[in-house]
């Protein structure tokens, strides 16, 4: 579809450029703008790119490959409590934050290999069971893990963990350069922008390369694609592995950001959350994928400040709590989903493709 | 000529079921080897153990002059045995030639590393399997049709594409299960071209067929097995001429 479109753009580079261009500015004074309306709303659309990060880390593993997981969260956990630990008093290490990532990243991925492994002969609703159970169990360690040696500090999380800092640079300051005040979640903004970028591109490239469609063989027929001489236990793995990957830099950076996690933040809701922004979006679409993280992420930020001042308002009481409204709403979108779209709101050619028969 | 493939005392048991007893038999370089027998003779079972399906209970193969490792498809694909299935197995949401491509997954090295920094070797790789795949719908005869989904192509296509794509993994040995089923005479006719042109470029080909007049025409020998044993072996001429194989396969009517 985008694609399509982009091949169509090519033979108008200047239209092309102006698009792009567009874009561009517009991500560039973005947290500006929402800074106006209150510094909250940056915040707000941090947390919407870590959810599209996830999401498309997520993608990666259901969307290409077709493994249905209902953990990913675990991965984020992991990627968080890595970055916790090695950056916080809890130990009192404090490793600089560009090597913590990786290191997040390779935990992380380890994890992804862990789960594979055993899950590699599921298919369908059976790995859906496995991937819940093991997503519950490490947000369960994650809560026991204070005794008998504290690691975790258990239910009470961790706090005062390190921000982003390079030199004298401190992502959690403001600062000024060049007359134009940063806050620190503007100096954030901008980071987790670079990171969606990276991670686009390089769900881009894989998506038509020969792992991409070795992913997406397995998809399609598991059978014939073990007999055409693709080894489906390693492009599975490298598929968990790679998703998994991705969460654990999400949650680093996560971590950073709010300088406090607890188990709270990584429990089955949110794994459930992260599946409907792929499923919402169009499973398989990139574009779609990160249109579903910024509507859910968005949405119902945006009803708690709206819904309750709008009934005082109108009623001068509160009739329906925000919370309950939201979940309304996400059932109502559901139906509707699932009665015209189907294949999420910007699908995947192939998805639609295979939704439509 | 050379044995290509020789297979030593195949069994396979299902439960009670014997599906093969001590199977053996050998394939010459070059050659269209056929694989007949009734319903249930377990010709596909063979194809199945021979393709890393499902283990066999004993017995071993040799090919092209080792050991086969029938560990797992995947292995078998690498060491040069490519194979159709008997309802057709395409990947239906995937075009005809990404279908293709994807066999060249086996023959190919990009990793992620190259996939994503689009390397100069991996870009030249994917120029190189996209050039090689749509080579090969070409000499199927496809290719005019190479950016429609699999599962729209009409039934005849389908089968060439399938065997385009098994083409595409270089395989020494190319095993087709029941190609020609469900296919009208001409269709079979021109199947029955392309499988001599294949072989004539130097694969050699296992069938397994229902289609007697094909087999016949097409195949230089072959065996027939009748409740997982090998009963013949041979000329198909000589074959047809056997009483045993007449009164297990073709029928007692005929005798």
């Amino acid at each position: 579809m985008i694609g399509e479109r982009i091949t169509r753009l090519r033979r108008h580079p200047a239209a092309l450029w102006i698009g792009v261009a567009l874009v561009a500015v517009t991500l560039l004074v973005l947290p500006f703008a929402l800074a106006a309306i209150g510094t909250t709303w940056v915040r707000i659309m941090n947390l919407a790119i870590l959810f599209a990060l996830l999401s498309l880390g997520l993608n990666i593993v259901v969307g290409y490959a077709g493994l249905l997981d209902l953990g990913y969260i675990a991965f984020y956990g992991v990627g968080a409590y890595t970055y916790a630990l090695l950056a916080s008093p809890q130990f009192g290490i404090h490793l600089p934050f560009w090597a913590i990532l990786p290191i997040g990243a390779l935990v992380a991925c380890l994890f992804g290999v862990l789960l594979g492994a055993p899950t590699l002969k599921l298919r369908g609703d059976y790995l859906a069971i496995v991937t819940l159970g093991f997503g519950e169990i490490v947000r369960i360690f994650f809560n026991n893990l204070s005794q008998p040696i504290n690691i975790t500090n258990g239910p009470q999380g961790i706090s005062l963990i390190d921000p982003f800092r390079i030199g004298g640079f401190s992502f959690n300051q403001s600062g000024s350069v060049a007359g134009l005040e940063f806050s620190g979640p503007i100096k954030y903004y901008y980071l987790l922008l670079l990171v969606l970028l990276a991670v686009v591109v390089i769900n881009l490239r894989l998506q038509d390369s020969r792992i991409g469609r070795a992913w997406q063989a397995i998809r399609e027929d598991e059978v014939a694609a073990g007999a055409m001489g693709i080894n489906t236990t390693h492009v599975k793995l490298l598929a968990f592995a790679m998703g998994a990957s991705f969460g654990g830099i999400a949650g680093g950076i996560f971590s950073a950001i709010q300088g406090f996690i607890s188990p709270e933040s990584f429990g089955l809701v949110e794994s459930i959350m992260v599946l409907s922004m792929v499923v919402l979006g169009g499973m398989g679409n990139i574009w779609g994928v990160i249109l579903g993280a910024l509507l859910l992420s968005f949405v119902p930020e945006i009803l708690r400040h709206t819904v309750e001042p709008l009934q005082r308002m109108l009623f001068g009481k509160l009739i329906i709590e925000p919370e309950v409204i939201r979940m309304l709403l996400f059932g109502l979108a559901l139906m509707l989903m699932m009665l015209f779209r189907p294949a999420g709101l910007w699908p995947s050619k192939v998805r639609k493709r295979e939704l439509a028969e | 000529m050379t044995t290509l493939l020789e297979a030593r005392n195949i069994g396979k048991r299902f439960g009670g079921l014997d599906a093969l007893t001590n199977v053996t038999l050998g394939i010459e370089r070059g050659e269209i080897y056929g694989l007949i027998g009734p319903n249930g003779a377990g010709k596909t079972t063979f194809f199945n153990v021979l393709t890393g399906f499902y283990p066999a209970d004993g017995g071993a193969f040799l090919f092209d002059g080792a050991p086969l490792k029938v560990t797992a498809a995947h292995a078998v694909a690498a060491a040069g045995i490519a194979r159709t299935f008997q309802n057709i197995r395409l990947f239906g949401n995937m075009t005809a030639l990404e279908n293709v491509m994807v066999g060249r997954h086996v023959r190919t090295h990009a990793g992620v590393l190259g996939a994503v920094l689009r390397t100069r070797r991996a870009r030249a790789e994917e120029r190189a399997i996209h050039t090689h795949a749509h080579r090969l719908l070409e000499y199927v005869g496809i290719a005019s049709r190479q950016h429609e989904l699999a599962h729209n192509l009409p039934y005849g296509d389908q089968r060439r594409l399938e065997i385009a794509r098994a083409l595409a993994t270089e395989p020494k040995l190319l095993a087709l299960d029941e190609p020609a089923a469900g296919m009208n005479a001409t269709e079979t006719a021109t199947l029955k071209l392309l499988l001599e042109r294949i072989r004539g470029d130097g694969t050699t080909i296992l069938l397994i067929e229902h289609d007697v007049k094909l087999v016949m025409g097409l195949c230089d020998r072959v065996a027939v097995l009748d409740y997982g044993k090998k009963i013949a072996e041979g000329a198909p001429a000589a074959v047809q001429r056997d009483p045993v194989v007449i009164d297990a396969y073709l029928g007692g009517a005929l005798a």
